[in-house]
């Protein structure tokens, strides 16, 4: 693995030499920190013209190096992948507090419009030549930036109270033809962010002929928490329940992507069993994050009945769920370096019973759709997107997948051993709703077929790491031993810390790829977490996907793409 | 007499569509929950009687009655009180027409049960049933509010687009009874299953039977109300009773329409196989059997009922409810059988035949148009939503068309009968 990565630096700093600062790998991720001059030059390089090429731009974020002495004040990361060969690149471009400005990439990319419309609204950090660079997360009226660390987490703000020029989402009722014999109007409407078929607080504002969209805006944020913000004041530990906030129809997933990031850092290998218990329980959650997405895509298509027949497998996974981390929905699951509780044979059962339920509501709901005209004629040839569309606007998970691209992290990057179970990626071939939703329906049969083989070679052991830095000691080493006590002591009061550096971890979650970025300056709070939410890019699409469609068409969009606002908002 | 009959006339018809609307309720609640394997309502009730959920309704009425009635500022007040009782009122006149019975002699005079024979009844079911448009459409507009003009717009395309296809194919039904009354185009179809007009008229059967969901706005034609999409469509603004006049109207919308389905393709109180003479001249025989058979029944039932008696399930009154209705039903199975075991048939006086006869038209006509309304349950919890453009190509594009055609292949085939037996 180490070749290619040497190549793409040697080539990069051939190519550019006077722009590429450094270069490194470390944890397995190769970084260039370049200039920002040529950013755009060097990106397009990538994409284009290296081999393998790095077509995806799979996440952009900014971090903050206030507190570092020997740094610039910004830096503008971008995460970079290559489809072909599955290969990663880090690609840093440093900015002076004086000047925070950079090329703006999305002519390259459409998934940057919103990545640095993110990245200035939560650092200021200005991107020339951006189409629309505005607030999105925050409101507008919002002062400061709050990501900065000059930024004291505790400020609050009052939302202004003055009318607000809510249409900064720049949508206004236009004159249609001039020669009409009647001057006919376009009607602006708010869907959401109150809306039965917005679920969540997700708001898109479209211009309308009739029932058809010319224009959509979509406006997001009204569920955001801070969780970035958060983390940076909380040790990686607390960090973990904030985890399941984000996409809170399959907390464990969220759980397992973030103490996969730490692990990362920290350079630990957690044990079989615990590895084989995270590959059930992120299934498990990929089967109940599915079940709701096509639950209540199904309802937003008015097929109501589906609803209560996934429903009811869901609540019979939720029921083993409860049985192995005492909560249903916001799980709390894993630990740096293992998991809390360990799989018990009951529970194992129950997994067994919940299938029985899951396949026989899968069955029902196939049976009752699959050929169903009406579901087809409102499914087949909406919200289409290409494949490479698809790729530039940064898609991952069923999405992509449904486009025809075979994109998935189990199989082309296995974490936890996922190159050892045999299950199969579904993939579309017209990226269309029904593509979408059908894709998942496969997913949940494959789901349940890795689980299947998960619970039969569980192997004994210990579910965490013994590492007197990183897992808390036995309870009965801590009270009869003084050094169990001191870890003990230490752990708790201290936290875990991980060395200087960075990394990017991605695992596949339901949704598509979960990343965390993390900078770590030595000490037990993160210096920086950014979350990589699968469903920022898919939302950032929809504006596209619905336009010339009808409002039922949004619905149904909307519904397809799976938009989780706790993870978009995050 | 007359005027006890012209009594009768006014208030049985829309007292039995009123009386419709909480039963549909009901079978909407608990045929729902039946097939989303659910348990469906089960808490509210009197004294420890639920009947099943029926108490629901009434604890419905009861919030609906006493909650605050609010007109949103900006509202065309008149048209946005208007609407709602055009709605209900639209949804219930329109039985008028429907025959429940045979025709009956009393004395000199023959009786029609049914408000009003009318020669052109089906023209005046469509006169009456388009002007639900206006209830819509103005509740629509008036609300202000841009999801329930989107609705009110949507309704009444879809309204106006069915309604062609929905009066063209009764036009095969006029040719075949060569009357526009309801009456007379239930007598013609006869008692024989064969010769009613599904089996005669099957294209135009299944033309109606869409088109009359679309006209109800059921599901998958729910367009109008579509919640996913508009929220609640044209009464999104609505509260308290006058959403429940909304709520009320479709309900009996679907009543009304089941009976029309039931009058105009299944032969409506024609009892299978059996003539009015036939059910008055062996009214004794059949009253025997009837008897015996509900006997049976209620026997059967009363019992179940009994077995689930169980004491401190519940810790309260409705600990008792299943003796409530077990031990009368037990009682009136045992009375019913036992007299008509021991007595044996019955001879029965002239009136007493006829009033047999026209009750059992009328349980014959309720059976059918219960099914049928419970069809409109089962399709809305089995189906999925259309788009606004396929519902109007589907109406456009393909009913229509084929409703002409229906009309079309009628009239040849009349002709070419007439011709070969003249």
């Amino acid at each position: 693995m180490n070749m290619p990565h040497n190549n793409i630096t040697k080539t990069l700093i051939e190519k550019f030499p006077a722009d590429v600062i450094e270069s490194h790998e470390a944890y397995g991720d190769t970084t260039v920190i370049v200039k920002k001059g040529r950013i755009t030059d060097i990106l397009r390089f990538l994409k284009e013209e290296i081999q393998p090429s790095f077509e995806m731009l799979i996440d952009l974020c900014g971090v903050d190096y206030l507190q570092w002495k020997d740094s610039a004040r910004f830096e503008v990361v971008y995460h970079l992948l290559s489809l072909k060969t599955h290969d990663r690149v880090r690609v840093r471009a440093p900015l002076s507090e004086e000047d925070p400005t950079i090329d703006s990439v999305s002519p390259l990319w459409k998934a940057a419009d919103w990545y640095e419309r993110e990245v200035f609204d939560m650092f200021g950090i200005i991107f020339h030549r951006h189409p629309n660079l505005k607030r999105i997360l925050m409101f507008e009226g919002f002062e400061g930036h709050p990501l900065r660390k000059d930024y004291p987490a505790e400020k609050r703000q009052q939302i202004p109270t003055a009318e607000i020029d809510l249409l900064h989402l720049s949508l206004q009722n236009r004159h249609f033809s001039e020669t009409d014999h009647l001057p006919t109007r376009s009607m602006i409407l708010n869907i959401g962010p109150s809306h039965p078929a917005m679920h969540g607080a997700l708001r898109y504002q479209v211009e309308l002929d009739g029932e058809t969209i010319h224009r959509a805006v979509a406006e997001i944020g009204y569920l955001h928490r801070a969780f970035e913000k958060h983390s940076e004041s909380s040790t990686y530990t607390q960090v973990i329940p904030y985890t399941d906030r984000l996409n809170y129809l399959s907390s464990m997933m969220n759980n397992v992507g973030f103490a996969h990031a730490v692990e990362k850092i920290l350079g630990v290998e957690i044990p079989p069993r615990a590895k084989m218990i995270r590959v059930i329980v992120c299934e498990l959650s990929r089967i109940m994050d599915h079940l709701v997405c096509l639950a209540a895509a199904f309802v937003d298509l008015g097929a109501l009945t589906n609803f209560w027949y996934f429903f009811d497998a869901r609540e019979k996974i939720y029921d083993c769920t409860e049985k192995l981390a005492g909560a249903r929905l916001t799980t709390n699951y894993t630990r740096i370096g293992g998991v809390w509780r360990d799989i018990s044979p009951d529970i194992i059962t129950g997994i067994h019973k919940a299938f029985k339920v899951l396949d026989k509501a899968i069955l029902d709901v196939s049976r009752l759709l699959e050929r169903n005209r009406i579901f087809i004629d409102r499914t087949r040839n909406v919200g289409i997107i290409s494949k490479e569309d698809a790729v530039s606007y940064g898609y991952t998970g069923p999405c992509l997948r449904a486009c025809g691209v075979p994109y998935d992290i189990r199989k082309d990057q296995p974490y936890y051993d996922y190159d050892r179970f045999d299950f199969d990626v579904p993939v579309g071939s017209r990226g269309d709703v029904n593509d979408r939703l059908m894709v998942r329906f496969e997913e949940m049969r494959q789901s349940a077929k890795i689980i299947q083989q998960a619970l039969t070679r569980l192997p004994p052991g210990p579910i965490m790491i013994e590492d007197p830095k990183i897992a808390l000691p036995a309870k009965s080493n801590v009270y009869g031993s003084i050094e169990g006590l001191m870890n003990h002591f230490m752990i708790v009061t201290q936290g875990i810390c991980p060395p200087k550096g960075e990394v990017y971890s991605a695992t596949e979650a339901a949704n598509g790829e979960l990343g965390f970025y993390i900078v770590s300056d030595g000490g037990p709070r993160p210096y920086r977490v950014r979350c990589r939410p699968p469903c920022f890019p898919l939302t950032a699409s929809s504006e596209r996907l619905v336009e010339g469609g009808m409002i039922a068409d949004l619905i149904a969009i909307v519904g397809s793409l799976n938009i989780v606002v706790g993870e978009l908002d995050r | 007499m007359d005027i006890l009959i012209f009594i009768l006339k006014i208030v049985i018809p829309p007292v039995l569509v009123l009386n419709f609307i909480p039963l549909m309720i009901w079978f909407e609640r608990k045929g729902s929950a039946y097939i989303q394997e659910r348990r469906g309502p089960n808490r509210a009730h009197i004294l420890g009687i639920r009947l099943g959920g029926i108490i629901h309704n009434f604890a419905d009425v009861i919030k609906l009655i006493t909650k605050e009635d609010i007109i949103p500022a900006n509202v065309n007040r008149l048209y946005f009180i208007g609407a709602p009782l055009i709605a209900i009122f639209v949804g219930i006149v329109t039985i008028a027409v429907v025959p429940l019975a045979d025709s009956v002699q009393i004395g000199e005079k023959l009786v029609h049960i049914q408000v009003a024979d009318l020669n052109v009844g089906i023209l005046y079911v469509f006169a009456i049933s388009s002007l639900g448009v206006y209830s819509v459409l103005l509740a629509g507009w008036s609300s202000n509010n841009k999801y329930s003009l989107l609705g009110g717009l949507r309704a009444a395309s879809q309204m106006v687009s069915y309604e062609l296809a929905l009066g063209l194919t009764v036009v095969g039904l006029f040719m075949l009874a060569e009357s526009a009354s309801v009456s007379e185009i239930v007598r013609h179809q006869g008692p024989h299953v064969l010769h009613w007009n599904f089996v005669q008229q099957p294209l135009a059967f299944i033309i109606f039977w869409i088109a009359v969901f679309a006209e109800t706005n059921r599901t998958p034609f729910d367009l109008p109300e579509g919640e996913s999409e508009i929220v609640a469509g044209y009464h999104t603004e609505y509260s308290s009773m006058k959403f429940a006049l909304f709520f009320m109207a479709e309900y009996a919308h679907m009543v009304v329409a089941a009976a029309l389905i039931t009058a105009l393709f299944f032969g409506g109180w024609q009892v299978p196989f059996l003539t009015t003479l036939d059910l008055k001249t062996q009214a004794p025989f059949y009253l025997y059997v009837t008897v015996l058979t509900v006997s049976f029944i209620a026997l059967f039932f009363g019992l179940l009922l009994l077995s689930q008696f169980k004491k401190g399930k519940y810790r309260d009154a409705r600990d008792y409810e299943v003796l409530v209705f077990g031990i009368p039903l037990f009682l009136l199975a045992l009375a019913g059988g036992g007299s008509a075991i021991f007595t044996g048939p019955w001879a029965l006086p002239e009136w007493g035949r006829v009033l047999f006869a026209a009750l059992v038209q009328a349980t014959s006509f309720g059976i059918k148009m219960t099914f049928f309304a419970f069809f409109f349950i089962w399709i809305r919890w089995t189906l999925p939503r259309f788009r606004y453009d396929q519902v109007m190509n589907f109406g456009w594009k393909g009913m229509l068309p084929l409703a002409l055609l229906n009309i079309v292949v009628t009239g040849v085939v009349l002709l070419w009968k007439g011709n070969h037996h003249g």
